[in-house]
């Protein structure tokens, strides 16, 4: 495989990587934060889960960028701009509500990415891919269950989780954007078209919508801005703690 | 007739695996790594968890191959550093542990023998689509769910409706 291949591979594990990790860091801030033990044990494990999956993805973007590159490198040593993740993901952790409502779309989002991702040509992709959907398909299993209670719930819990969803809704079409990077590592077979995707996501997510007495709304605004590092305010402060130890002691091991 | 009836059938993985064992010109190592459990349920050995894939020599250098049993599972790093430290106290002083991600671990790869010594431990075994699931204490089926996630990346939460009894699940996967 040629180095401009690679480079490109190195580019969207990356991504894909900055995704699950600022996502698992979001989760992780519910550690001793939950509205009650069993949930929070619950989304504890989750973010273990993203975070695990960023780690397979870092490793192998940083083994493809050589250089000494390494996870932890990638992790803790970019500042904003290089930072890649979508938006939705760097939002802060909110309400219970809107907690759920993220994890529910990025579930449903997660289960079609993944299934596609397994048929990579990409072997360590494919084989991340195989990995993560399992879990996946598990936490989907929660956070559509706590979309029903929400919605079906009292006047409040329903109303907290369509505030949610209308916050959270014009950040959703990024998770189907397609740019050149993309677009070239599709044609080799490597990545996943996302847009073909958007279908039968809004309509899995309508499906729930419905049972939980909720409105899908349509994303009449949307942002967009992570794949190319105009991020919101948000990412500076969420690096600020999770690169903490590593600015004040560079190179700490543990 | 119903499945259970069914002679169990092995996934090929794991009868792949048992062949490289069975197959393997360094059986004493497999052995001595059958004292290596798993940090989170002692009772179960890595090989009987599935997490112990391959061992291979080269020269004098032992490449343990091992597989994650969840993305995030921190015991990983604690099961590599159990298995150089087993194999250390043998006389292996050149010993590599490497991570494969595929084929991706499930839970079918454990062993009958596994489950019941979760049994014995008091962790309810998994089952399929999870359901049928029995109390570790009394064995009844009348059992609810209280949490998707329990104690580690591998259980959930369960409560006996007999015995009033919380007990672990270990997640069909
Ligand atoms: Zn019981």
């Amino acid at each position: 495989m040629s180095n401009v291949a690679n480079e490109k591979i190195a580019a969207y594990a990356n991504r894909l990587g900055d995704d699950s990790l600022i996502h698992g860091h979001r989760l992780s801030e519910w550690c001793s934060n939950g509205p009650f033990l069993e949930e929070d044990l619950a989304m504890t494990n989750v973010a273990l889960d993203y975070i695990g999956r960023a780690r397979n993805f870092l490793t192998y973007a940083a083994e493809l960028i050589g250089g000494g590159a390494t996870e932890d490198t990638l992790a803790y040593e970019r500042d904003c701009l290089e930072y890649t993740n979508l938006l939705i993901y760097e939002l802060p952790k909110g309400d219970f509500a809107f907690t759920t409502a993220r994890q529910y779309l990025l579930d449903e989002f997660e289960l079609l990415f993944l299934t596609a991702l397994c048929n990579s040509e990409d072997s360590t992709l494919a084989a991340v891919a195989e990995k993560s959907l399992k879990e996946t398909r598990y936490h989907l299993r929660r956070s559509k269950e706590w979309m029903l209670r929400l919605g079906n719930g009292t006047e409040e819990s329903k109303e907290k989780l369509q505030t949610a969803v209308e916050q959270l809704i014009g950040y959703t079409p990024e998770l189907f954007e397609v740019d050149a990077l993309e677009k070239d590592l599709i044609s080799g077979g490597i990545a996943v078209d996302r847009a073909g995707l958007e279908e039968s996501w809004r309509s899995a997510c309508e499906k729930t919508f419905d049972e939980a007495g909720v409105n899908m709304p349509q994303a009449v605004w949307r942002v967009k801005g992570g794949r190319t590092g105009f991020h919101t305010e948000h990412l500076g402060h969420l690096l600020a703690d999770m690169q903490f130890v590593q600015r004040a002691y560079p190179g700490c091991q543990w | 007739m119903s499945d259970e009836t069914l002679i169990p059938m092995l996934p090929i993985e794991e009868f792949e695996r048992r062949e490289r064992r069975r197959m393997s010109p360094v059986a004493d190592i497999w052995d001595l790594l059958d004292r290596v459990k798993d940090p989170e349920v002692p009772v179960i050995s890595i090989w009987e968890l599935g997490v112990l894939q391959d061992i291979t020599v080269q020269e004098d250098v032992v490449t343990v191959s091992i597989t994650p049993t969840y993305s995030g599972c921190p015991a990983i790093n604690a099961m590599a550093e159990d298995i150089v430290d087993c194999l250390a106290a043998a006389g292996y002083d050149h010993v590599n542990v490497q991570t494969r991600l595929q084929p991706a671990w499930t839970t079918s790869w454990m062993s009958a023998e596994a489950k019941r010594k979760l049994v014995d431990y008091g962790i309810a075994p998994m089952q399929k689509d999870d359901e049928g699931i029995q109390c570790p204490h009394c064995r009844s089926v009348d059992v609810k769910l209280v949490s998707y996630f329990g104690s580690t990346a591998c259980k959930a939460l369960y409560q006996c409706k007999s015995c009033d009894e919380p007990f672990d699940y270990f997640k069909n996967l």
